[in-house]
C-alpha cells in the first residue's frame, strides 16, 4: 500500500478487501488476515530454540517426538503453500511426501551411490522426486481450483496409495521398504548413529525449508498465488494466468513435501503404504487447519500442538482421536483462523496498549471453561469405560484418582464439575466480551 | 452367458446401492455447491442405528426408523453446523464435512466398538430366489434392487411432479427469487439435506447386512461415492444414476473375469520381456483385473476430469 492509496482515509483493518469474512466485529472468524512480513527476530529465536531443545530434553523419547514434529512442520508448511497461500484444498498431498520418501529409500539401498552421498543431501533428492511427481500431476490438476482440484487430488491420492500394494517392486507391498542411513558417506565425520545427530540434521532442514518457503511467499509468484486464491478472474485481467500461478505453487509445494518425505526416510528408515494413504493426507490437512492457514507460522504451531496431542494424549487415553476430531471440528466452526488466528487477533489490543485489560476476564472465563471441559471429558471417559472395559473390570483411573466406574458417585461429581465450570464460564462470558470490545477500541480510559 | 447375467445382477445391486448415496449427495451439491464428505458417514450411521433397532424390534422397524433418525441428524448438522460454516466460504465447508466424517467414525467406535457387528439378513429374506446355472441369487439382492428402484421412482416423482418438488427445483436454481415469492429457502435446504442423508441412511440399513457393519464402512464406500457423482457430473441426478451403474458393473466384471495385463499387452503387439524377475516393470506386467478393480473408478474419474471436467452429464462449467 503506497501513500497514493485512494482508500487511505479508511482506517486500516476496515477496508473491505481486508475482511475475508462478513463481520468485522468478530475477529476470531477471520480466516485470512493480511499478509505479515516477519522481521529477523522470530527466525533467530526459532533457530536458538531448535538448537537448545535437545540439550533440555535429551532422552530418546523426546528426541523422537521432536523429530516427528520437525518432519510434520516441513510437511504442514508445504501443505499450507497450497491451502493457505494458494487456496487449493488437497485431499491427497501425502503422496508427494510419500513418493519422495520412497525414492530416498531406494537411493539409500543403492549402495554404491549412497556411499558417496552425504546423508544431509538426501532430503534434497526427496524434494526433487516429490517435485517431479507434482510436475506431472499438477499439469492437469491445477487447471481449476476448488472442488475439481480437491476431487482430482483425492482420486490421484487414492490411485497412488492403491498402486503401492500392486507395484511391489517399487513400494514394497504391505511390508514397505526399509534401508540404513548409516551407510551414507560420513558428513564431517558424523555417521548419524545417534538420534541427536538425526535431530540436528532434521532441524537444519526445517530451518532451511521454512526460510525458503517464506522467501517464496514474498516473491512475485508467491504474492500472485494469494491474488489467484482471492480473485482468479481479477488476476487474469492483470495478465497472469491463474492456472500457471497455481501450477508453480503446486510444484513448489510438491518439492517441500518431498523434502519432508526424505526426512521421514532418514528418521524412520522405513516407508510403507501408510505414508501415502488418505489418512496421512487427512492428518496433514487437520494439522495445517488447526494451526491456522492465514499466517505463515500457523502450520508450525499446528504441527507442534498436534504432535504433542498425538503422542502425549494417546498415552493417556484411547479416545485421543475422538478429542482431536472434536477439536478440529470446533476450530472449523468457531475459529477458522486456527491457533495462529487466535494469537494474532490479540495484536490490535497490544498495539493499543490495552492487553492487560483482558487478563482478568480471561482468567475468570477460560479457567472455569477448561475445568468444565475436563469434567465433560471425564464423563466421556467413564462412559467409554462403562461400555467397553472387560466384564468385571470396574476400576478405572482418571486424573490420578482410582474409582469404581459402576457406582453413581463419580458420575455425579464429574457432572457437577462440568455443569459448574461451564456455568461460571457462561456467566462471565459477557464481561469478557465487554473487556474485549474495550481493549480493541482506540482512545478512552487506559 | 450365464455368468454375464449373474454379474449383471451383482453389478446392478452395487450400482443401485451407490446410486442411493450419490443421489442424495448430488442433490445436496446442487443445493449448497459443496460436496458433503460426511455423506457416507450417514450411510454408516444408518447401518448402526438399524442394527441397534433390529435387536430390539426387528429388521423392518429398523428399515423404517433408522433412516428417520439419520435424516433428523443430517438436518441438525445442516442447521447448526454447515449453515454456520457457510459464511466462511467453500473450502472451510469442505473441511468441515471432512472433519465431521472423522468425528462420526470416532463416535461410532466410541458407542459400538471397533469390531464388525453381527448385523445380518432377516430370516424372511434369507433364501435363494432363483439360480442361474448353478449360481444362486439370494432373495435379499432382489429385495435391495426393488427398494432402490422404488426409491428412485419415488424421488423422481416427488421432484418432477409434485408442488414441493417444483419448489425445491426452483430453489436449487434461483434461491433468491424463490425466497422473494415467500418460500422459506433455508428450511427447504435443511429439508433437502435431511432427505439426502436419510437416503444414505436407507442405503446403510439395507447394505449393512451384506457389506458388513464396521467402523471403516463409510471410508470404504465414501470416496467411491464422490467419484460417482464427479463422473456423472456434479449436480446431475441422471448422471449419478448412469455413473453408479457404470461403476457397479465395471468393478463387478473386473473382479469376476481375470484379465491379465500381459495378455492385453501381447495382444497389442508388445512382447513379454525375457528376464521378468529383474525387469523394473514386472509388477506392471503381472497386473490382473481383479487386482485393480477397486481403483478402476479412480482412474475413470481422473480421466473424466482431465478430458471432460463437467462430468458425463454435468452442465456446470467452472
Amino acid at each position: 500500500m503506497s501513500d497514493t492509496d485512494p482508500r487511505a482515509d479508511i482506517p486500516k483493518g476496515m477496508r473491505p478487501d481486508e475482511q475475508i469474512t462478513t463481520d468485522p466485529t468478530k475477529p476470531q472468524q477471520r480466516m485470512r488476515a493480511g499478509s505479515l512480513t516477519m522481521t529477523l527476530a522470530p527466525w533467530i529465536a526459532a533457530v536458538v530454540i531448535m538448537m537448545a531443545l535437545p540439550i533440555v530434553f535429551d532422552n530418546n523419547s523426546s528426541l523422537t517426538i521432536m523429530n516427528q514434529m520437525s518432519i510434520t512442520i516441513v510437511f504442514a508448511l508445504a501443505y499450507n503453500m497450497l491451502l493457505g497461500q494458494g487456496g487449493m484444498l488437497s485431499f491427497g498431498h501425502a503422496v508427494y511426501a510419500g513418493v519422495g520418501g520412497f525414492f530416498c529409500m531406494h537411493l539409500m539401498n543403492m549402495s554404491d551411490f549412497f556411499a558417496a552421498l552425504p546423508l544431509p543431501l538426501l532430503p534434497f533428492f526427496g524434494g526433487l522426486f516429490g517435485m517431479g511427481l507434482a510436475l506431472i500431476i499438477g499439469s492437469f490438476s491445477t487447471r481449476s481450483a476448488g472442488t475439481v482440484f480437491a476431487m482430482i487430488s483425492l482420486g490421484v491420492g487414492e490411485l497412488i496409495a492403491a498402486s503401492s500394494i500392486i507395484f511391489v517392486a517399487f513400494f514394497g507391498g504391505e511390508g514397505g521398504i526399509s534401508g540404513d542411513r548409516t551407510y551414507a558417506q560420513p558428513f564431517f565425520g558424523v555417521e548419524f548413529l545417534q538420534q541427536q545427530e538425526v535431530y540436528y540434521l532434521t532441524a537444519a532442514w526445517v530451518i532451511i525449508s521454512a526460510a525458503l518457503m517464506y522467501a517464496w511467499s514474498r516473491t512475485p509468484v508467491g504474492r500472485m498465488a494469494n491474488a489467484v486464491r482471492d480473485n482468479p478472474e481479477r488476476a487474469e485481467f492483470l495478465g497472469y494466468s491463474a492456472r500457471w500461478v497455481r501450477y508453480y505453487s503446486f510444484v513448489a509445494s510438491g518439492f517441500f513435501a518431498g523434502v519432508s518425505g526424505g526426512l521421514f526416510a532418514i528418521n524412520y528408515e522405513i516407508l510403507t503404504e501408510e505414508n501415502l494413504n488418505a489418512a496421512s493426507s487427512g492428518i496433514i490437512l487437520l494439522v495445517t487447519f488447526l494451526g491456522g492457514v492465514g499466517f505463515f507460522f500457523g502450520p508450525i504451531i499446528g504441527a507442534v500442538v498436534f504432535t504433542l496431542v498425538q503422542t502425549v494424549l494417546s498415552l493417556q487415553t484411547e479416545l485421543w482421536a475422538f478429542y482431536a476430531g472434536t477439536l478440529f471440528l470446533a476450530t472449523v466452526m468457531f475459529f477458522p483462523g486456527g491457533l495462529a488466528g487466535l494469537i494474532m487477533m490479540h495484536v490490535p489490543a497490544f498495539k493499543l496498549g490495552k492487553a492487560q485489560l483482558l487478563v482478568m476476564p480471561y482468567v475468570r472465563t477460560l479457567i472455569p471453561a477448561a475445568i468444565g471441559i475436563l469434567g465433560l471429558c471425564a464423563l466421556v471417559e467413564m462412559t467409554f469405560h462403562y461400555r467397553h472395559a472387560a466384564t468385571g473390570d470396574h476400576e478405572m483411573t482418571l486424573f490420578w484418582t482410582t474409582f469404581d466406574s459402576h457406582t453413581i458417585m463419580p458420575w455425579i461429581i464429574a457432572a457437577v464439575i462440568a455443569a459448574v465450570g461451564i456455568g461460571i464460564a457462561r456467566i462471565t462470558a459477557p464481561d469478557l466480551k465487554d473487556a474485549w470490545n474495550e481493549a480493541n477500541t482506540a482512545g478512552g480510559k487506559k | 452367458m450365464d455368468l454375464i447375467l449373474v454379474n449383471l445382477i451383482d453389478g446392478l445391486v452395487t450400482g443401485l446401492l451407490l446410486f442411493m448415496l450419490s443421489a442424495g449427495l448430488t442433490l445436496i451439491f446442487s443445493m449448497m455447491g459443496v460436496l458433503n464428505f460426511a455423506h457416507a458417514s450417514f450411510y454408516m450411521l444408518g447401518a448402526y442405528f438399524a442394527y441397534s433397532i433390529s435387536i430390539a424390534v426387528g429388521f423392518w422397524m429398523g428399515l423404517l426408523i433408522a433412516p428417520l433418525i439419520v435424516g433428523v441428524a443430517g438436518a441438525a448438522v445442516e442447521r447448526f453446523g454447515l449453515r454456520r460454516v457457510h459464511q466462511y466460504g467453500h473450502v472451510p465447508e469442505l473441511i468441515f464435512t471432512f472433519g465431521l466424517a472423522l468425528l462420526i467414525e470416532e463416535l461410532v467406535q466410541f458407542i459400538w466398538g471397533k469390531n464388525q457387528l453381527p448385523y445380518s439378513v432377516p430370516d424372511v429374506l434369507n433364501f435363494t430366489a432363483f439360480a442361474i446355472s448353478g449360481n444362486s441369487i439370494p432373495a435379499y439382492k432382489i429385495f435391495m434392487i426393488f427398494i432402490s428402484v422404488g426409491i428412485f421412482i419415488g424421488l423422481l416423482y416427488v421432484l418432477t411432479k409434485t408442488r414441493v418438488g417444483m419448489i425445491i427445483q426452483a430453489a436449487l436454481s434461483y434461491p433468491r427469487t424463490v425466497e422473494a415469492l415467500g418460500h422459506n429457502v433455508p428450511l427447504i435446504f435443511m429439508g433437502v439435506f435431511g432427505v439426502g442423508t436419510a437416503l444414505a441412511g436407507v442405503a446403510g440399513v439395507i447394505a449393512g447386512p451384506v457389506l458388513g457393519t464396521f467402523p471403516g464402512m463409510a471410508f470404504v464406500l465414501g470416496s467411491i461415492v464422490f467419484v460417482t457423482i464427479v463422473i456423472g457430473g456434479l449436480g446431475s441426478l441422471w448422471g449419478a444414476l448412469v455413473a453408479s451403474l457404470l461403476i457397479g458393473w465395471i468393478t463387478t466384471f473386473a473382479k469376476s473375469y481375470n484379465i491379465e495385463m500381459e495378455n492385453i499387452l501381447n495382444a497389442i503387439g508388445i512382447a513379454t520381456p525375457e528376464n521378468m524377475d529383474e525387469n523394473l516393470f514386472r509388477d506392471f506386467w503381472s497386473i490382473t483385473s481383479p487386482q485393480i478393480a477397486d481403483i478402476l473408478p479412480y482412474i475413470l474419474m481422473v480421466l473424466i476430469l482431465i478430458f471432460r471436467p463437467a462430468g458425463l452429464f454435468g452442465k456446470r462449467t467452472q
